[in-house]
C-alpha cells in the first residue's frame, strides 16, 4: 500500500539576525491512510514546523523550506505539497488537509458565530450553501459532541470553554470530509479531564471518517493512546520511528529511551527520574554530528563525526522501526557496518 | 475539618477562604458578587515533608498557595507556619517574617526581572533583607548557583539567555537565598519539557533531604506529583476533595473526581492507554463565581445524587489519614459502584507498572559530568 | 564544553548582531541619521546659519533659491518678502521646534510618570480619581485653550510649551498607569513582594526601569506631534510672538506668495514634514529595538 503522504528529506531555515536556525533538517515520514502518526519531541525539536511548512504556513520569510519534497496522495491524483501554487495549496489546505491547532481561542474569530466560521469553510470548499451548508454545519456540531447544536450554532467564540472550542475546531478540520488532518498540540492547553474527551473524540471520528492525522505532540503518553506509529524528532530530525507497541516496549534510541524513563509512573516509587543533562542543540549550524551525542551515555567517537541515518530494525513480526542511533542498543556495541537504512532515508546511507 | 490532626504539623492551615470580590461601577464601584477561588480548606504539614496539591485549571491551586504565603489577605481561616500564626501579622512584621516562606513560581520567564542581571537576581533576597555586605553577598550568591547546578560565570548573563530549566534553577535559587523553612512551589516544572523537569524535581527532592525543607506542591500532573509528595490534596472548584498519603491514594482512591482524574493521566503505554478503564467525565468546570449549590462536583460526577445538590459534603476521615468529601462513599445505594470503579482503575494502572521500556536510560555518564 | 563549541559555532558574534539590527530598518536607520542632523544643526544654529535670520534687506525681498535662474548662491533657499535669508530662518526656527517638542514632551510625561504610577500602584479611589480627571483633560479641545491662554496672557512660547505639556499629560498617564498594572502584576513583582521588599524598592527597582521603553517610544511620537500642533498654531497665529523665526510663522507669512513665491511657505512646510517624520521613523526603529520579540525574529 502506498503511503497518502510520502515526505523526503524536508530542510528548513528560518533566516534570524543571530544566524540561520537551522529548524528542520532532513525529515521523512509515511503516513498511511487512516492511521494516526504521533510525532513527539521536546520544544524546539521542529514538530511544528515540518508539518506546518508541508501547507505551507510557516511565516516567509524569516522561513524558507530549503529542500524536500512531500507527496500527496489523494483519491483524486498525486501531487507534490511544496511545488504547488499559492492557488491549488489553497484548494488543498482546509480541504483535503485540515489542521487543529493547539490555541483554539486565536484560530477562531471572535466576531463570528461558531456556526458562520464552520459554515464559512464548508461553503469555501464544497458545492454546498445556505441552508445545505447550514444543515451540515448544525450536523459537524453534534458529530463532535456539541450539545444542542441548534442553539450553540448562534453562539460566539467567547462563550465556549476550551474544550467546547477546540471540537469547534475540530468540526472545522473535518467539514470536507479531509484525507488527513494535522493536530500540532491540540490539547496542551486544556486540563486533563477534557484531555481525555478530546482523544476520545479523536480516536473516534479518525475510525469512522477513515482519516489519517499527524497528531503533534510533547508528551508520550497522549500519543500511546492515539498514534499507531509514532516519530520522535530531536535537533529538527528524525531519530526514532515505529509502530507504538514496538517503540513503548522496545525504544531503540537513547533519546526516547531517556524521554519514556523521566516520566514518573503511576504505581511505582523510583528514587529520582531520569535526568537527561544538558541541553537541546543549538541549531545555528547545520548538524554534522549526531545531535543528542552531548546528552548520550552510550556516545561513542563515530558519534561526533558524523550524522547517523535512519537504520531500519524492523524486527521479523513485520511492524516497522527505525532508529537513527550509530549504537545497537539491541547487541549493545556499535552498529555493524552493512545495516540496512530505512527505505526512505538511502541517499544518507553511510555505512 | 482537620484532616490528620497531626500534632507534629509544620504548616497548619484551618478554614482558608480567598474570595475576590466582582466590582461594577467606576468611581464609585460597588461588589456585585465573587470568585471562590478557595472555599474553606483546611490541611496540615508536617516538617521536611510535602504536600502535592492537583486539580484542573482555574480550582484555586495557585491562589491556595499564596493565601498561605499571605500575597494575599486571606477572606477568612488561619494560617500557622512553625509557631508564627501568619495571618495574624501586621505588613511590617510580616515582611520581617518573609525569609521563613518562599515561593517558586510556573513562569519562570516573568518572575525573574528581565533587566536584572542574575547575580542582581539572586543577590536580592540578600539586599533587601539587609544584607549589605558586597563580598558576602557575592559569595552567598555563587553558594546558591552552586547549589541549584549553574556555574558561577552565569552571574553576568540576563534570565533571556538561559533555557526554561536553567531559568527556573535561577527561581530556585533566589527562592532558597534566605535559608526558607517553607517553600511553595507554583507548578515549577510545567512549563518545561519532559526532559527538564526530571533536572528540577531531582533538584527539588535533594534540597529537601539536604536543608529539611516542607513544600507545598503544586501541579496538575498526578504522576509527578505523585512521584514528589508524601502526601496529596486533590482539589475541585476551591475545595479539597480528598487528602491522604501518596501510596494510599493511589491504591485507593475513594472520590469520584480522584478517580476520574487517575483515569484521565494519559500513560505512555499502548496497551493500557488503549484498554484502561476511564471515567470520561461530562462537559466542563463550572466558575467559581457562581459555584454549584451542595457538593460543587455534582454537576459533572457520574454518581451524584439528589442529597448531593443539596448539602455541602463535609471532609471526613474515612480510613488512617484518608480524608474525603463526598457523601456516597459510604452511602449503600452507591458505595460499591464507587469502590468497583476505582478498583478498576487502580487495577488497569497497576498493569502499566508490570511492563514498560526494555532497557533504561544510564543517568550517570562515563565521563562523570553532571 | 562540547556542548559549548557546538553552541558558538554558526551564531553571529555581538557586533555583527548589532550592525545587522540597525542595517535592518533601513527606514528607522534614515530616520535617526535625519533626526541627530536635525538636533544638530539647531543646536549650532549661529554658527552655521549663513545670516542674520531677523536682518530685512527689502531689496531682495523675494529672490528665488539658488538654483532658480533668478537665484544665487548667497541665499542658497532664497529669501522671504522681508528679504530675510530662509535658509537662516529655517535654521533658527528648528529651535523653536524642537524646544516646544523636547520640553513639552519632558512636562508632559513627567507628569504622566508621576500620576500614571501612582493610579497604577495605589489604585482603588485614588486610581478612579485621577483616571477621571486624566479623561475631564482629554476632552477638552486644546485649541481653545490656546486661544484662551493666548488672549489672556499674550503669546509665548512658554505658554504654548505649558499647554502642550498639560494637554498631552493625560496620554502619558493611561499608558504609564497600564504598564504599571501589568508589571505590577508579573511574577518578579510578585516575587520581590514574597521577600519582604519595601514599597520603595518595588516601584523604583522593578516598575520604574520596565516603563522607561514603552515611554520612550511613545515620547518620540508625542515630539513630533507636538512639533506639528506647533507649526500649526504657529500659521493660525495662536503660537510664538512674529518675530521669532518659527516654521509656522514662516508658513504663515508665506501664505500671501503662494502663487508666485511658493519656496516661502514651501520650505519650513519641508522641513516640519522631514522632522515629524524623522521623530515617527525614530519611534518605530526604537520600538522595535526595545522589544526582545522582534529584536530577535526577522531578518
Ligand atoms: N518564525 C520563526 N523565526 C525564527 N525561528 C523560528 C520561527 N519559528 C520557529 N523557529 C525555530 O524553529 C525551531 C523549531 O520550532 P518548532 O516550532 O517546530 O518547534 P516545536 O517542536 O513545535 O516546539 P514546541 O513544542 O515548543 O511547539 C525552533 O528552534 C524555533 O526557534
Ligand atoms: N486576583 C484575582 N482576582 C480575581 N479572581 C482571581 C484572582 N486570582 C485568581 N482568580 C480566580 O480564582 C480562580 C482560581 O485561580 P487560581 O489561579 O488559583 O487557579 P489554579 O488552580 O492555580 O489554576 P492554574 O492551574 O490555571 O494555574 C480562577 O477562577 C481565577 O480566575
Ligand atoms: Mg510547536
Ligand atoms: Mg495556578
Amino acid at each position: 500500500m502506498n503511503p497518502i503522504l510520502e515526505v523526503r528529506d524536508l530542510h528548513v531555515h528560518f533566516d534570524t539576525v543571530d544566524g540561520t536556525v537551522h529548524a528542520v533538517n532532513g525529515v521523512s515520514l509515511d503516513l498511511f491512510a487512516g492511521e494516526t502518526l504521533g510525532v513527539v519531541g521536546e520544544s524546539g525539536s521542529g514538530k511544528s514546523v515540518s508539518m506546518m511548512s508541508l501547507l505551507r504556513l510557516i511565516p516567509q520569510p524569516p522561513g524558507r523550506i530549503v529542500s524536500g519534497s512531500a507527496r500527496f496522495r489523494p483519491a483524486s491524483g498525486d501531487l507534490d505539497l511544496l511545488s504547488l501554487g499559492k492557488r491549488e495549496m489553497a484548494a488543498i489546505r482546509g480541504n483535503r488537509i485540515g489542521f487543529i491547532f493547539q490555541d483554539p481561542m486565536s484560530s477562531l474569530n471572535p466576531l463570528l458565530t461558531i456556526g458562520d466560521q464552520i459554515r464559512e469553510s464548508i461553503e469555501q470548499h464544497t458545492s454546498k450553501r445556505d441552508a445545505q451548508a447550514r444543515r451540515r454545519a448544525i450536523q459537524l456540531l453534534d458529530q463532535v459532541g456539541i450539545p444542542d447544536p441548534e442553539a450553540r450554532y448562534r453562539n460566539y467564540p467567547h462563550q465556549f470553554s476550551g474544550g467546547m472550542r477546540q471540537r469547534v475546531m475540530i468540526a472545522i478540520a473535518i467539514a470536507c470530509d479531509p484525507d488527513i488532518v494535522i493536530a500540532d498540540e491540540p490539547t496542551t492547553a486544556l486540563d486533563v479531564t477534557v484531555q481525555a474527551q478530546i482523544v476520545d473524540l479523536m480516536n473516534r471520528l479518525s475510525a469512522d471518517l477513515g482519516i489519517a492525522v499527524i497528531w503533534i505532540s510533547h508528551d508520550l503518553g497522549v500519543v500511546a493512546g492515539i498514534a499507531h506509529h509514532l516519530l520522535v524528532m530531536y535537533g529538527g530530525t528524525v531519530v526514532e520511528y515505529g509502530a507504538v507497541d514496538q517503540l513503548y516496549a522496545h525504544p531503540r534510541h537513547p533519546y526516547t529511551i531517556g524521554l519514556l524513563g523521566a516520566l514518573p509512573k503511576l504505581h511505582v516509587n523510583e528514587d529520582e527520574l531520569v535526568n537527561i543533562s544538558g541541553t537541546p542543540p543549538s541549531l545555528f549550524s547545520p548538524p554534522q554530528q549526531c545531535p543528542f551525542e552531548p546528552r548520550c551515555p552510550w556516545a561513542f567517537e563515530t558519534c561526533l563525526n558524523s550524522q547517523p541515518p535512519l537504520f531500519d530494525i524492523s524486527p521479523d513480526t513485520g511492524s516497522r522501526h527505525a532508529s537513527a542511533c550509530w549504537y545497537d542498543l539491541d547487541r549493545d556495541k556499535p552498529r555493524a557496518s552493512g545495516q540496512p537504512v530505512a527505505e526512505w532515508d538511502k541517499e544518507d546511507a553511510t555505512l | 475539618m482537620t484532616d490528620t490532626g497531626n500534632a507534629a504539623a509544620f504548616v497548619r492551615v484551618r478554614g482558608l477562604k480567598q474570595h475576590f470580590p466582582i466590582t461594577r461601577g467606576v468611581i464609585f464601584s460597588r461588589k456585585i458578587g465573587a470568585v471562590r477561588a478557595v472555599d474553606d480548606i483546611s490541611f496540615d504539614i508536617p516538617q521536611g515533608e510535602t504536600l502535592g496539591l492537583v486539580g484542573e485549571s482555574g480550582c484555586g491551586k495557585s491562589t491556595t498557595g499564596r493565601s498561605v504565603l499571605r500575597l494575599y489577605r486571606p477572606t477568612a481561616g488561619s494560617v500557622t507556619i512553625g509557631d508564627l500564626e501568619i495571618s495574624a501579622l501586621s505588613e511590617r512584621q510580616l515582611r520581617a517574617e518573609r525569609p521563613k516562606m518562599q515561593m517558586i513560581f510556573q513562569d519562570s520567564y516573568s518572575s525573574l526581572n528581565p533587566r536584572h542581571s542574575v547575580a542582581k537576581i539572586v543577590a536580592e533576597p540578600l539586599i533587601i533583607q539587609g544584607h549589605n555586605n558586597a563580598a558576602q553577598v557575592r559569595e552567598r550568591v555563587q553558594q546558591l548557583l552552586e547549589l541549584v547546578g549553574l556555574e558561577p560565570e552565569h552571574m553576568k548573563r540576563y534570565p533571556h539567555e538561559f533555557s526554561g530549566g536553567q531559568r527556573q534553577r535561577i527561581g530556585i535559587a533566589r527562592a532558597l537565598a534566605l535559608n526558607p523553612q517553607f517553600v511553595v512551589c507554583d507548578e515549577p516544572i510545567s512549563a518545561l519539557d519532559v526532559s527538564i523537569q526530571a533536572q528540577v524535581v531531582n533538584l527539588l527532592v535533594r534540597l529537601q533531604r539536604e536543608l529539611g525543607l516542607t513544600y507545598l506542591f503544586i501541579a496538575h500532573d498526578l504522576s509527578m506529583v505523585r512521584h514528589i509528595s508524601h502526601r496529596i490534596a486533590v482539589m475541585y472548584l476551591g475545595k479539597i476533595m480528598e487528602l491522604a498519603r501518596y501510596d494510599e491514594l493511589f491504591q485507593n482512591p475513594m472520590h469520584p473526581y480522584t478517580q476520574s482524574l487517575m483515569s484521565a493521566v494519559p500513560i505512555p503505554e499502548p496497551e493500557v492507554e488503549k484498554s484502561r478503564s476511564r471515567i470520561l467525565l461530562k462537559g466542563d468546570v463550572p466558575s467559581p463565581a457562581n459555584p454549584p449549590s451542595g457538593c460543587v462536583f455534582s454537576t459533572r460526577c457520574p454518581f451524584a445524587t439528589e442529597r448531593c445538590q443539596r448539602e455541602v459534603p463535609q471532609p471526613r476521615q474515612l480510613r488512617p489519614g484518608h480524608t474525603v468529601a463526598c457523601h456516597n462513599v459510604d452511602d449503600p445505594a452507591v458505595a460499591e459502584d464507587i469502590r468497583l470503579s476505582g478498583h478498576k482503575i487502580v487495577s488497569s494502572l497497576q498493569d502499566a507498572a508490570s511492563s514498560g521500556p526494555d532497557r533504561v536510560f544510564a543517568s550517570a555518564l562515563p565521563g562523570g559530568a553532571s | 564544553m562540547r556542548i559549548d563549541a557546538l553552541d558558538k559555532s554558526g551564531l553571529r558574534s555581538p557586533l555583527q548582531r548589532f550592525l545587522k539590527l540597525i542595517l535592518r530598518d533601513k527606514a528607522g536607520l534614515f530616520g535617526v541619521i535625519l533626526f541627530g542632523f536635525i538636533i544638530v544643526v539647531a543646536v549650532l544654529a549661529p554658527y552655521v546659519a549663513p545670516h542674520d535670520p531677523v536682518q530685512q534687506n527689502l531689496r531682495i525681498s523675494r529672490q528665488p533659491p539658488a538654483w532658480h535662474e533668478d537665484g544665487s548662491w548667497e541665499h542658497p533657499l532664497g529669501t522671504d518678502n522681508l528679504g530675510r535669508d530662509m535658509l537662516s530662518r529655517i535654521i533658527y526656527g528648528s529651535r523653536v521646534s524642537l524646544t516646544v517638542g523636547f520640553l513639552g514632551v519632558v512636562i508632559a510625561s513627567s507628569i504622566g510618570l508621576l500620576l500614571g504610577m501612582v493610579a497604577g500602584y495605589v489604585g482603588g479611589r485614588t486610581d478612579n480619581i485621577i483616571m477621571g480627571v486624566a479623561n475631564l483633560f482629554l476632552a477638552i479641545p486644546y485649541l481653545l485653550l490656546v486661544v484662551v491662554v493666548a488672549a489672556v496672557l499674550g503669546r509665548s512660547l512658554l505658554n504654548v510649551i505649558l499647554i502642550f505639556g498639560f494637554t498631552n499629560a493625560p496620554l502619558f498617564v493611561r499608558i504609564t498607569r497600564g504598564e504599571v498594572l501589568r508589571i505590577r502584576k508579573s511574577g518578579y513583582v510578585e516575587s520581590a513582594i514574597g521577600l519582604g521588599a519595601s514599597q520603595a524598592r518595588i516601584l523604583f527597582d522593578h516598575i520604574l526601569p520596565n516603563l522607561i521603553g514603552p515611554l520612550l517610544t511613545v515620547a518620540t511620537f508625542e515630539m513630533s506631534g507636538m512639533i506639528f500642533y506647533e507649526a500649526g498654531l504657529g500659521f493660525l497665529g495662536l503660537s510664538v510672538p512674529p518675530g521669532i523665526p518659527s516654521w509656522g510663522n514662516m508658513l504663515a507669512a508665506g501664505r500671501q506668495y503662494i502663487q508666485f513665491s511658493p519656496w516661502i511657505a514651501a520650505f519650513p512646510g519641508l522641513a516640519i514634514v522631514c522632522t515629524s517624520l524623522s521623530m515617527n521613523l525614530l519611534g518605530d526603529w526604537l520600538r522595535d529595538l526595545l522589544d526582545p520579540k522582534i529584536r530577535r525574529s526577522a531578518s
